[in-house]
């Protein structure tokens, strides 16, 4: 049984499908695993149990039936609990919405039932998705699986830990700022940011709507791109939903070729604050990417260096109103309602109980940015930056394909170690952000250890909007040819939990 | 605190007025989600993640509501936006489930219009229009154990997210100058105006009762012939065209009293009282409410179509000033006339009234005489008698088929307006039908002939004028049923 949490799946489906093992063997392989690990790892915040069996059993009754089963059809996948689902408590990492259990599924949440995806349980994140690390949630921390007193990466630690503690195969995350790919390439795995737009919003519980993202992670780029093409469409429910065809990404990742491509360097991440191996492991990459085919050039996108003040304005200012909900009127905490205080001093102590210091940090933040008078100078002159940024990329992207950098500037940190500095925190994300702004597309993927620690480092390779195919065609190549060169994936380096 | 008169305020004081009103639109489903928008319903009952506003859920604008957005700020001679977008107005209170409001801020789908309103004495006055704008309603608070029904003192308060998300207009009027003594009048008369626009327009029913349209009235006084304006109050909610006029009325009082005291106007919001045409101090306003307004990032922009905001133009339906000329030509009526049945508010009934087949004179003449009356007798609106159009017009079809008179059609009106059923009903409970028929009235006539020997005498002579006697001595025996033609010649032909 051991065997089946190790299968990629693609692989896992196929099984099933050909029925060499059934969804309930898988399913219950991977409850084994989390009950076995997950202690230790922190990964969940909920594990339903019956609910994932139950799918299970519905997809082999559907194989005996006769019926045709999708691409993932029985896969047990980790869902970050930023998406509500039907019937299954919904927290986002935080003591505010502790024990609120969603009357509606969000459009990713049923997609993935529709794709026959056994959803194992919801994963642990940094509270609202605020932070890099996970440390943020109100739960505790997740554990790196690679090194356990390290951070797994964030706000998606919990999805990133699950898929590299061999927990699921798949796993959700979410993208505001680097939330799917940081985790990623610190945990050695694979995520995705698609283009802003193609993955529906409707039932994601909003940090910053301009900025929030869902996605796709998995193990391999393969993976990633069958969990893509499951989640991706357009929603009639999500107004910023783009109405067009999703690229095919699964025909991408499955070219594994890169000749003729035309790939740039971004030359502003690189410098102070980035690790030498990072750097050194990025340049490999680079280097591969030349040999496979593909030409190498320098690009260079001055207003990137704005990127990190712009978000630290825009997606504070958003959530200063998107968490204005969170008030106890109508579901999750409720603090002091005794009878003698007042609604709004209700409200003031839900708050004040119920939000974690960087929540608060943000909400004041963004609060302040958008009062009258300062509006202008913060807010206006940020959205002025994004602008900025989007014109960056475009000029970039008339003469390449796509961009590449590293993911993040160190390996994952220890835990605690950045957890008074936000300033140091924020930094985690300086390659991310970016792409968040322009609402293009991007990703990580696992290309090597670094020599210093040996701790996982990822390449991130950024595609023009709705160019998402492209990320898969050139995280197809690398990746096969790393897993050549090293005769195995990374992960099999991680130490056995 | 003893009020200055009206007459002394406006003797030093310019008032400067600003309206605001917001319409709920009429459409099925909410601003931006599928909820039912019907009144009446289970509290709750209509809600869903996005009008509860529930971690996750995401706004979808209704097109509909954009089209009557787009309709009314057509109707207002408003520019259309090409470009627009929605705001997000921060604060919190718990009838609001995100503690936003979706709402415009800098960039509203229609502004820069006017509405041309008539004052009673017929004299047009133009109100300028800033801006319409899309919003959505709040749900609705009830506080319970209070003495005043508001949120201090209350126990606890019950919340109804029925009406949360549902589409409103806000049409706010560039400050209203010149008005002068007039400027309570021209409010009512706009807010009038407005209503009877919005109600030609189908968008809404705008019904002041039910809270479906509702009006804050702005308004401070500048000493007259200065140009600066001075300290505003902000009347809130004041929901019927009488109580706009009279909040204006009452403000412009207050202003005045507190100003001629050598005292400062507070920039606050005022609760208007019904009992007693009163306003009372709200919340103080000095510009600490700070909205944090910013372009919703959940809404796509708004951008009608030029091609499509002209079709809609040219479908509009004929606004009322328009319906209103052509009405008074095709009832052949003169200014003054055209004017008394606008300030009896005797148009609705009127045209109703001949839609259900009666002659357009007669229409008026029951409307514009007896139920007027009883109107102004009562103090209500004449539309609110409890009489329906079509009772009128049967009452007319009947005089015209003969089966009445005029005497005994306005004891029909009255056994209507009592609840006695519809006119046939009471012409038959009272008796009331007209006898023309010779076997009934021939007793009468006999015995008229025999009780009055000298005048019949007189006809027989060939004194026929003498005959309005008899026939008048008919009408008292048959209580006024007899058809008072056919006596006459029945009278004639017995003594010729």
């Amino acid at each position: 049984m051991t065997e089946l949490i190790k299968y990629t799946a693609a692989e896992t489906a196929g099984a099933i499908a050909r029925g060499e093992v059934s969804a309930v063997e898988v399913a219950q392989a991977h409850l084994d695993r989390i009950d076995a690990v997950d202690k230790k790892v922190n990964a969940f915040l909920h594990v339903d149990r019956e609910g994932a069996l139950a799918a299970a059993r519905a997809v082999d009754a559907k194989r005996a039936s006769g019926a045709e089963l999708g691409p993932l059809a029985g896969v047990p996948l980790a869902l970050k609990d930023v998406f509500t689902t039907e019937g299954m408590p919904t927290t986002c990492g935080s003591k505010i919405l502790e024990g609120w259990v969603p009357p509606y599924d969000a459009t990713l949440t049923r997609r993935l039932k529709d794709a026959d995806v056994v959803i194992l349980g919801k994963t642990n994140m940094d509270e609202f998705a605020m932070g890099s690390s996970t440390e943020n949630s109100a739960y505790g921390p997740t554990g790196n699986p690679w090194d356990l007193t390290r951070i797994p990466g964030g706000s998606g630690g919990g999805s990133a830990a699950a898929l590299a503690a061999f927990e699921a195969p798949l796993a959700i995350g979410t993208d505001t700022g680097g939330s799917i790919r940081q985790p990623g390439a610190v945990t050695g795995t694979v995520g995705v940011k698609p283009t802003y737009g193609s993955v529906s919003r409707y039932g994601l519980v909003a940090f910053s709507s301009s900025l929030d993202q869902g996605g796709p992670c998995a193990r391999t780029v393969l993976d990633t791109a069958l969990l893509h093409e499951a989640i991706a469409g357009h929603d009639p429910l999500d107004s910023t939903s783009i109405d067009a065809p999703v690229p095919d990404v699964v025909a991408a990742a499955r070219t594994r070729d890169v000749r003729g491509m035309r790939i740039g360097v971004v030359k502003e991440f690189a410098g102070e604050g980035y690790q030498a191996g990072v750097m050194q492991r990025f340049e490999e990459s680079v280097e591969l990417l030349r040999e496979l085919g593909a030409e190498v050039v320098e690009v260079s996108c001055p207003s990137f260096t704005l990127a990190m003040p712009a978000y630290y304005l825009i997606a504070p200012s958003e959530a200063s109103s998107n968490l204005a909900r969170f008030d106890a009127m109508r579901y999750g905490l409720r603090v002091g309602d005794d009878g003698t205080r007042s609604a709004e001093q209700v409200t003031a102590l839900t708050r004040e109980a119920g939000f974690g210091a960087e929540v608060k940090r943000r909400i004041i933040l963004g609060t302040y940015a958008l009062s009258s008078g300062y509006y202008d100078a913060y807010y206006g002159s940020a959205q002025k930056v994004r602008t900025l940024i989007s014109r960056d990329f475009d000029a970039a992207f008339a003469g390449v394909d796509v961009l590449v950098s590293p993911t993040t500037p160190t390996t994952a940190f220890p835990i605690g170690e950045r957890a008074d500095d936000p300033m140091a925190m924020y930094l985690a994300d300086l390659c991310t952000i970016p792409s968040n702004l322009a609402g293009n597309a991007a990703m990580s993927l696992p290309c090597g250890l670094a020599p210093e620690d040996n701790l996982p480092v990822g390449l991130q390779i950024i595609a023009p909007a709705m160019a998402d195919d492209r990320l898969y065609r050139v995280g197809g190549a690398v990746e096969a040819a790393l897993n050549d060169k090293w005769g195995h994936a990374l992960l099999e380096e991680a130490p056995a939990l | 605190m003893s009020l200055v008169s009206y007459e002394e305020a406006l003797a030093s004081y310019d008032p400067v007025m600003g309206l605001e009103v917001h319409v709920e639109l009429g459409t099925k489903t909410k601003m931006f989600c599928g909820c039912s928008t019907e009144l009446g319903a289970e509290p709750n009952s209509q809600t869903c993640p996005t009008c509860l506003g529930l971690p996750g859920s995401l706004p979808v604008v209704n097109a509909v509501g954009v089209e009557s957005a787009v309709r009314i700020g057509l109707a207002l001679n408003c520019e259309i936006a090409e470009w627009c977008r929605f705001a997000r107005k921060n604060y919190f209170y718990p009838d609001m489930p995100k503690n936003f409001q979706t709402s415009q801020y800098d960039e509203p789908i229609a502004f820069n219009g006017y509405l041309d309103v008539q004052l009673e004495d017929g004299e047009v006055f133009r109100v300028e229009i800033e801006r319409a704008h899309m919003e959505e309603d709040t749900g609705k608070s009830t506080h319970v154990g209070g003495a005043t029904g508001r949120i201090h003192g209350a126990e606890y308060s019950l919340l109804d997210y029925n009406r949360a998300g549902i589409p409103l207009i806000e049409i706010v009027t560039k400050p209203i100058t010149g008005a002068g003594h007039r400027a309570p009048e021209v409010a009512k008369a706009y807010v009038a105006e407005l209503r009877e626009l919005i109600r030609a327009l189908g968008v809404s029913e705008a019904r002041m009762d039910k809270g479906q349209m509702r009006c804050d009235v702005n308004l401070s006084l500048r000493p007259n012939g200065t140009e600066k304006f001075g300290t505003r109050s902000e009347t809130k909610n004041v929901n019927s065209l009488r109580s706009v006029e009279r909040a204006a009325r009452f403000e412009i009082q207050r202003h005045a009293t507190v100003l001629t005291d050598g005292g400062t106007i507070v920039q606050e919001t005022r609760h208007f009282h019904e009992e007693d045409g009163s306003t009372t101090a709200g919340r103080i306003k000095d510009n600490a409410e700070d909205y944090r307004y910013f372009p919703e990032p959940d809404l796509v922009p708004v951008a009608p179509a030029r091609e499509w905001v002209e079709e809609l133009r040219v479908s509009l339906p004929e606004l009322p000033r328009v319906r209103r000329a052509r009405l008074q030509a095709e009832w052949g009526l003169t200014d003054k006339d055209m004017q008394s049945v606008l300030n009896a508010g005797a148009v609705e009934p009127i045209t109703e009234t001949i839609a259900a087949g009666a002659p357009a004179d007669q229409a008026r003449k029951w409307w514009m005489g007896e139920l007027a009356r009883r109107a102004n007798e009562t103090g209500t609106e004449l539309s609110e008698q409890p009489i329906t159009p079509a009772q009128v017009a049967r009452v007319c079809a009947l005089v015209a088929e003969g089966k009445l008179n005029d005497k005994l059609a306005r004891q029909v009106i009255e056994g209507v307006l009592a609840g006695e059923g519809e006119p046939d009903d009471v012409v038959a409970k009272r008796d009331l039908a007209v006898v023309s028929d010779d076997s009934a009235l021939g007793a009468a006539v006999d015995q008229a002939i025999a009780d009055n020997p000298d005048v019949a005498a007189k006809i027989r002579d060939g004194k026929v004028q003498a005959v309005g006697a008899l026939v008048g001595a008919v009408m008292k025996t048959t209580r006024g049923q007899a058809d008072a033609a056919r006596v006459k010649d029945l009278i004639l032909e017995k003594l010729a």
